[in-house]
């Protein structure tokens, strides 16, 4: 992955930098040492990895302001991190950056059941932000599988989504406010704890910006109250083609699942030889979760189940008590431990329009055969967004290239049948060089226009998202 | 003007010597703006349509209600319950997509759906230099660059004229039930309505308009039945039901703020945290108000010409919607100096000459 050379000018005032950072923070928030910069060095994208200059971890909003506009006076790129679990590499360093964590602003700052939102410091974990509301009886609902780590820093700068999206929406669509930090250090308050703002939505593009236009140090969410009670079915079919019609027909009986996942054979096969859930051997296997009192429940799944029997199954089977439940989300849940268990793997991210699954299942078939590596795919048919994850070996020269160049060709697809090149897990540095199948040069000029008015200076994670060849002005500016 | 399309838009606005005023069916656009007339009808139609993915894609020229007619026809429809304000603003003419998406319209289902940028999947538009840029795209879950379908949707015209919109859609449900309580006063109302929306039971309307406090439920029919009834034990109180055609009629009129249309005064929208709605409406002697989203909004009727948003101070914010002739209040409230900052830098990228529906959004 080709990154942009690091400033000299900085890396040679690397001992200014750190001491002028100190001044500003308490001594254990600037983080120097290479043993432990070291710890930032990558992000979930574990191929690539750079020690950055340094790394700081302030704890309030006005650290944050003063930390950037130090690095703003001093030229120096930041790269704000949450938890450092990111998929795209959005939040891997450059030598010459400041990794600016925000780890230890956790903080619950305002609960709010009487208007349903809550407050938070930006680097509180996903889960926890449910945790702190849900003995109350209500929840947060973007659930991303990393949500134990991950953190709303992340989860605003992705736009990240989850499971249940098909019901709840993503992070845009619960996000209400936050507090944003520019690069010069100027404190901004976009939205509020009411449903949306008067003027142009800067919130709106804020969320999903990938940690490119400020530092986002709280944010305000919307809380839901918990639903009585969920339970998923699993079906199996011969084909995948059968499946995506029975997942279109649930959709257009106007029944809305609170998520529909999607397995396939290889996917089906490592599961089940990992977790042991008992899964069916067939084609294709759909998770279909519902949720309401026990009544409502039987109401939908009876009408699921009509629907699903329709298209001759090879297994239906529905959860009759909570340890049921668990069995059938067990192989989903555990996807990409059992597949990481037969190899290294890679996890894509494209969306396509639900109706183009089985060609596009056949495509990724042919080409897994054409590059030699296996692939197993989930997916969130409710939605279109897939998940293939393929295997390969990193310790075998040759095999990430031959993976990456596989993925690109998944991608390439995706764009090819009128989807995307990723649905939550963003661009960040993996998918950087893919936006021009996606986009003109006309389109990225506008998105990079954006990041012009809140970082005039290009001082902002800048390597990420768009290609280095058609940013590579702005960033030297 | 009225291109044919998305390039002679290009085109003409390449070409414009001074202001544009963008004019989709001029039912909810700002009044009197200056600049010459441009027409969205020549981009019309609806170019895609699969209710197996719950997704549209249309011209930003097509009538609003060309697309709910044929996504009736497959019992699916916009989630976001789009007002018709004609009544209300007195206008005349036919709502198009485009203005739909560029005005950010949402109804009352907002508290359950959101509004149309929460709706609109990807867009097309022509920026005030005359690029065409395409942004989000066909599918749900996309987040390949930067959401600038969040920017357009509710840029009231000023950075771009959206040529094209993609829409999520959603399934009409198979029933719907309002609870409909009469006589309370506006704060006990708004309490009972919070206290609804805080309840695992969905509920996807809550209003209180003229006096009755109204909360909605849709879904399939057993369902609807049970939440009813486990709502009115929950909130206690006297709630009759009405029935799906007369419950539809009900929110029609909460929607399109019926109760003010055709009466004397200046109209306010007041965008709250619900909890202070009813203070906020106590501390303005005369005014009218009519509550949905829990109180998250309050249209307002008043007679005073003065500007109200002192009293929305700390708790949301305020716009004038229909101005009393001679009002010289402004429609939008002002931003905080560095938000406000930023706006105008959008603008100036993206309408470098500040031609497109100038000053609108002040
Ligand atoms: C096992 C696993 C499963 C996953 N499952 C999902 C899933 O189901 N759905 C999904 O959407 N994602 C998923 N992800 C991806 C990842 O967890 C999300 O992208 C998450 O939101 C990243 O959060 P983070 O706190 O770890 O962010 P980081 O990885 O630290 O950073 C992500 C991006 O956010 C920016 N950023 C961080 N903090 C800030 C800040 N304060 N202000 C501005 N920008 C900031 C960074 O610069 C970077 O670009 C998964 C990842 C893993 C490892």
């Amino acid at each position: 992955m080709e990154m942009p050379l690091p400033d000299p000018s900085v890396l040679s005032r690397r001992a200014a930098i750190v001491a002028g950072l100190r001044a500003i923070l308490p001594g254990d928030a600037v983080i120097d040492d290479p043993a432990e910069t070291r710890a930032y060095e990558c992000d979930g994208l574990a191929a690539y990895r750079c020690a950055p200059l340094a790394a700081v971890l302030p704890r309030t909003t006005g650290e944050v302001a003063a930390v950037l506009a130090f690095c703003h006076r001093q030229g120096v790129p930041v790269v704000p991190r949450g938890a450092g679990t990111s998929l795209s590499g959005g939040a891997m360093p450059t030598a010459d950056c400041v990794i600016l964590g925000v780890a230890r602003m956790n903080a619950v700052l305002e609960t709010d059941y009487d208007n349903r939102f809550i407050r938070v410091q930006s680097g509180r974990t996903n889960l926890s932000v449910t945790g702190a509301v849900e003995a109350e009886g209500f929840f947060y609902a973007p659930d991303p599988s990393s949500q134990l780590a991950c953190a709303i820093a992340g989860n605003v700068a992705m736009n990240s989504g989850g499971a249940h999206c098909l019901k709840y929406g993503v992070t845009t669509n619960n996000l209400l406010g936050v507090t944003l930090v520019q690069m010069d250090g100027t404190v901004v308050e976009l939205g509020g704890p009411w449903a949306e703002t008067a003027g142009l939505d800067l919130l709106g593009v804020v969320c999903g910006s990938e940690g490119q236009l400020g530092v986002v140090t709280e944010a305000t969410l919307r809380i839901l109250p918990k639903p009585e009670g969920a339970r998923p079915v699993l079906v199996g079919y011969a084909s995948n083609a059968v499946a995506g019609e029975c997942v279109s027909d649930i959709i257009k009986a106007g029944i809305l699942p609170v998520a529909i996942e999607f397995m396939d054979r290889p996917c089906i096969r490592a599961c089940e030889a990992f977790a042991k859930a008992g899964y069916p051997d067939c084609e294709a296997l759909l998770i279909i979760e519902v949720e309401g009192s026990p009544a409502e429940i039987d109401e939908q799944l009876t009408r699921i189940k009509a629907i699903a029997l329709r298209h001759n199954p090879v297994e239906l089977r529905e959860a009759a008590d909570e340890e049921q439940a668990r069995r059938i989300w067990l192989g989903r849940k555990s996807a990409f431990g059992a597949m990481g268990q037969i190899n290294d793997y890679m996890c894509l991210d494209g969306t396509i329009p639900v109706s183009a699954l089985p060609h596009v299942l056949r495509r990724i078939g042919e080409m897994s055969a054409e590059f030699g590596l296996e692939v197993g795919n989930v997916f969130h048919a409710g939605d279109g967004n897939m998940h293939p994850l393929i295997l390969f070996d990193a310790n075998k020269p040759g095999d990430l290239e031959r993976c990456e160049a596989f993925g690109a060709e998944i991608l390439k697809l995706c764009v090819e049948v009128g989807g995307c090149l990723t649905g939550e897990h963003g661009v960040g540095i993996e998918k950087r060089d893919l936006m021009g199948v996606q986009f003109e040069a006309a389109d990225m000029e506008a998105q990079m226009a954006v990041k012009d008015v809140f970082d005039p200076r290009w001082l902002l994670n800048p390597a990420k998202v768009f290609p280095l060849e058609i940013s590579a002005g702005r960033r030297a500016g | 003007m009225r291109p044919a399309s998305e390039a002679e838009l290009s085109e003409t606005i390449r070409g414009a010597g001074g202001p544009l005023r963008v004019v989709g069916g001029g039912t909810r656009g700002p009044g009197n703006l200056p600049g010459v007339a441009l027409e969205t009808g020549g981009l019309a139609g609806v170019r895609l349509y699969e209710p197996g993915a719950l997704t549209l894609v249309a011209g930003a020229g097509t009538p609003l209600a060309e697309v709910e007619a044929l996504l009736a026809g497959e019992r699916q429809r916009l989630a976001f319950e789009v007002p018709d304000l004609r009544q209300l603003l007195g206008r005349e003419g036919v709502s198009t997509l485009g203005g739909v998406a560029a005005a950010n319209a949402g109804g009352p289902r907002r508290v359950q759906a959101g509004a149309a940028r929460d709706s609109l999947i990807g867009l097309r538009f022509v920026d005030g230099a005359g690029h065409v840029v395409k942004n989000g795209g066909r599918v749900m879950k996309n987040v390949t660059g930067y959401d600038l379908v969040k920017l357009l949707a509710g840029s009231h015209g000023t950075l771009g004229v959206i040529t094209e919109v993609s829409l999520k859609l959603q399934a009409m449900p198979e029933a719907e039930t309002t609870l409909i309580a009469e006589g309370l006063d506006d704060a006990t109302a708004l309490t009972r309505l919070r206290a609804a929306l805080g309840t695992p039971y969905d509920v996807s309307g809550a209003a209180h308009i003229g006096g009755r406090t109204l909360l909605r439920i849709e879904g399939l029919e057993g369902s609807v039945a049970y939440r009813a009834g486990a709502l009115r034990s929950v909130l206690g109180g006297d709630w009759v039901l009405a029935s799906r055609a007369e419950s539809a009629a009900l929110w029609r009129q909460v929607r399109d703020v019926a109760p003010f249309a055709g009466a004397a005064g200046a109209i306010w929208r007041l965008v709250v945290r619900p909890s202070a709605a009813a203070g906020i409406v106590a501390a303005l002697p005369g005014a009218r108000a009519v509550y949905d989203w829990g109180g998250g909004l309050i249209w307002l009727l008043t007679e005073a010409r003065a500007d109200v948003r002192a009293a929305v101070a700390g708790h949301g914010h305020a716009m004038l919607i229909r101005p009393l002739p001679g009002m010289t209040v402004p429609v939008f409230p002002a931003e905080a100096p560095a938000v406000a900052a930023l706006s105008r830098g959008l603008r100036a990228k993206f309408d470098p000459r500040g031609i497109l529906n100038a000053g609108v959004m002040g």
